[in-house]
């Protein structure tokens, strides 16, 4: 041995605690995710899909040769009873039935579909995260009475639960009257008890666990254990349920235009109402059909995969 | 009158159709300021029950009964309202828990989880909190406390860990510290420097310490006085040389004979105690570790028996202690004088004759953990 014992023993010490250090300082658990992320090809696929959608949905309005809700078919006579006619030169996927180009709607869809989908999501989200919050912590921390408000809330969230989604979204739009906000709040509601079951029972396991023991020991009050502690813990499956979320609402969204009770104005076009007015017209032009549909399923895809790709990288069972 | 004095504790949890479970049967113990009180007993045996209940930290259920008293500085913590129980927490009272990576909060930075003591207790906010944070830190021994503040918990090392846990617990410089064996999910090397560190704050800040623990070599590195305990109660209580020296029931005899020790030839087997915690006589139908005991005798079964006072200091719950070696010549020598450290020496699993020739065994230097 060449090298001094005490110096010998400093130098490991010294790579010892560079091996310790992680090679990137205050990582957070969020970081960490997002870098297992970055490494799933499932995921960067459906980040991709859901880049290009939202990037046609916020400036393709913008860059459209025709106008949506220009009837250049009729004006021109290419509509005729049993004609619509297919894509030409200027009209890559040619017409609908008022001879719009489908091009044209298709990309001004995106918005539409986009904001529906995100505020919906939204919708659901807050109103669910809220109620679940509230009755996790009435359950993981508060007493008898604690227990009794978690109780309530979620009966009124199994009642909600017990109807079928869709049935329940027609129910509440119908009732409201159609309009965009109310599809909106309609596909909303739907998600509410999925968020509020998702964090309650994320937040009454958390509440059982060694942290919050330790803040309690340390006269932590509850109110502050409960925002500080259980609920940043617990937020991971509600933020994946929301992505997942997000593809059904559109889903959905499309359902209702697609009963007739979606956007009255069908000046501004849907990807759902494109798919609803395609209906009469499958055996003359069944592109009319496809091409909504195959954007609605890419981009449910898109978030489904993105979704499915964030539960892996944030779930702890799957750690390294 | 001491600062803590735990009478008659008891902790029954029942359940709906099934045989209510004493976790904790009368068990008493006193601590003062500045001194170390060991709990000590194999899992299951009620140490944790007893530090949990003695916090108010049991879980709230229908089937929980706490009785007895557990007398601090003058009131009772068991009869406190939750209210007055919460300010009491972390200021006069503060617990160290076992696994110091479960027990920090992993989604927020360290020095959040300190600086929320500071606030609750000490009215501090924004930079005198993390100023008071980091020389917490600091003062604990963990180097480059700034950035260590903005660092989350996975990125500390285990002993880092249990650092920051005792910083937090001290925060408010509590006059009680309850450390719920917190050297297990140690490696031997940083328990010994955990150790060193609560006996340093204990002499410093005159804080009264109860160890709760399993492991006999932190007993004797650390206690003053131990406890030993069996189903819920003190079998054994003794000052910790003679205890070591002379251990009187047959329990504390078979745990200290159950130490692993270097010195023992080798191929000479272990002397585990037969059976396991759960063969348990119910108290009141005679000793309970009747069923285990290599002393048996008829008068075990019956009634239970009562604790023993003897000279100096100790008592024993046992109707035929382990004889006082020299008195009954050709007793099982290797089982009732195990060789121990010099008090003060060696806290590790094995505890040999003579710490320093044992390379493996010394209290590694403080510097270990520094760059």
């Amino acid at each position: 041995m060449t090298i001094a014992p005490g110096k010998k023993k400093q130098k490991i010490d010294r790579l010892a605690e560079l091996a310790a250090r992680d090679d990137e300082r205050g990582v957070s658990l969020w970081q960490e995710a997002f870098r297992r992320l970055r490494r799933n090809p499932a995921a960067i696929v459906g980040a991709a899909i859901l880049t290009v959608f939202v990037i046609v949905a916020v400036v393709g309005p913008l860059l459209v040769p025709f106008g949506p809700s220009d009837t250049i078919g009729i004006r021109e006579g290419l509509i005729r009873p049993g004609v619509i006619p297919g894509a030409d030169g200027d009209h890559w996927l040619g017409y609908d039935h008022q001879g719009r180009d489908e091009f044209s709607r298709l990309i001004v869809g995106a918005r539409q579909t986009l904001l529906v989908g995100v505020v919906s999501t939204l919708i659901g989200l807050a109103v669910g995260a809220l109620i679940g919050g509230v009755a996790g912590a009435a359950a993981g921390l508060g007493g008898r009475w604690g227990r009794w408000l978690d109780s309530t809330l979620m009966r009124i969230i199994d009642m909600m639960l017990a109807m079928p989604s869709l049935l329940l979204a027609v129910s509440i739009a119908a009732l409201l009257g159609a309009s965009l906000t109310t599809v909106m709040i309609a596909v909303g509601v739907v998600s509410v008890p999925v968020f509020a079951r998702l964090l309650r029972g994320s937040m009454i396991s958390q509440s059982n666990s060694d942290y919050v023991l330790a803040a309690t020991s340390l006269g932590v009050r509850k109110p502050k254990i409960a925002l500080t502690h259980v609920v940043p813990n617990s937020l991971a499956p509600v933020i994946v349920q929301a992505t997942l979320t997000l593809a059904t609402a559109i889903i959905e969204a499309a359902a209702l235009s697609f009963l007739g009770l979606g956007n009255p104005d069908t000046a501004i076009p849907e990807w759902g109402m494109m798919l609803a007015e395609a209906q009469p017209y499958l055996d003359i032009r069944p592109g009319l059909a496809v091409y909504p549909a195959l954007a609605i399923i890419v981009t449910a895809l898109g978030f489904t995969l993105l979704g499915e790709a964030m539960r892996e990288a944030l779930d702890p069972k799957l750690r390294k | 009158m001491a600062l803590l004095e735990v009478d008659d504790l008891c902790v029954t949890f029942s359940r709906r159709g099934q045989r209510p479970v004493r976790a904790v049967d009368g068990v008493s113990f006193a601590v003062d300021a500045g001194e170390v009180v060991g709990l000590v007993g194999e899992s299951g045996c009620g140490k944790s029950v007893t530090s949990l209940a003695i916090m108010g930290l049991l879980p709230k259920q229908p089937g929980l009964r706490v009785g007895g008293k557990a007398v601090f500085d003058g009131t009772d913590l068991l009869q406190l309202d939750d209210r007055s129980r919460r300010d009491i927490r972390g200021r006069d009272v503060a617990m160290i828990f076992q696994d110091p990576l479960s027990s920090l909060n992993p989604v927020i930075p360290i020095g959040l989880q300190v600086t929320e003591v500071l606030t609750r207790h000490r009215g501090m906010k924004g930079a005198a909190a993390e100023k008071e944070a980091a020389r917490l830190l600091d003062r604990v021994g963990i180097p480059d406390p700034k950035r260590r503040l903005k660092e989350y918990p996975h990125q500390l090392s285990g002993g880092m860990r249990q650092r920051a846990l005792i910083a937090m617990a001290v925060a408010c410089q509590p006059r009680l510290l309850i450390a719920d064996e917190p050297t297990t999910a140690l490696d031997v090397t940083i328990q010994a420097q955990i150790l060193e560190l609560l006996k340093e704050l204990v002499r410093d800040s005159g804080t009264a310490l109860v160890m709760i623990t399993h492991d006999l070599g932190v007993v004797a590195g650390m206690c003053e006085t131990i406890n030993v305990l069996y189903a819920g109660r003190v079998v054994e209580t003794a000052r910790r040389r003679p205890l070591f020296r002379q251990p009187r029931h047959p329990y504390t005899v078979g745990l200290l004979g159950s130490v692993p020790r270097l010195d023992a030839g080798r191929g000479e087997r272990l002397y585990p105690i037969p059976g396991s915690v759960r063969d348990v006589l119910p108290w009141p139908d005679g000793c309970a570790f009747a069923p285990r005991c290599s002393r048996r005798v008829d008068a075990c079964v019956g009634e239970p028996p009562e604790l023993v006072l003897s000279h100096d200091d100790r008592a024993y719950r046992c109707v035929n202690p382990a004889p006082l070696p020299g008195v009954t010549p050709g007793a099982d020598v290797r089982a009732t004088v195990p060789t121990l450290a010099e008090p003060g020496s060696v806290p590790a699993q094995a505890v040999p004759d003579d710490p320093p020739t044992v390379p493996g065994l010394n209290p590694a230097p403080r510097e270990e953990e520094k760059p």
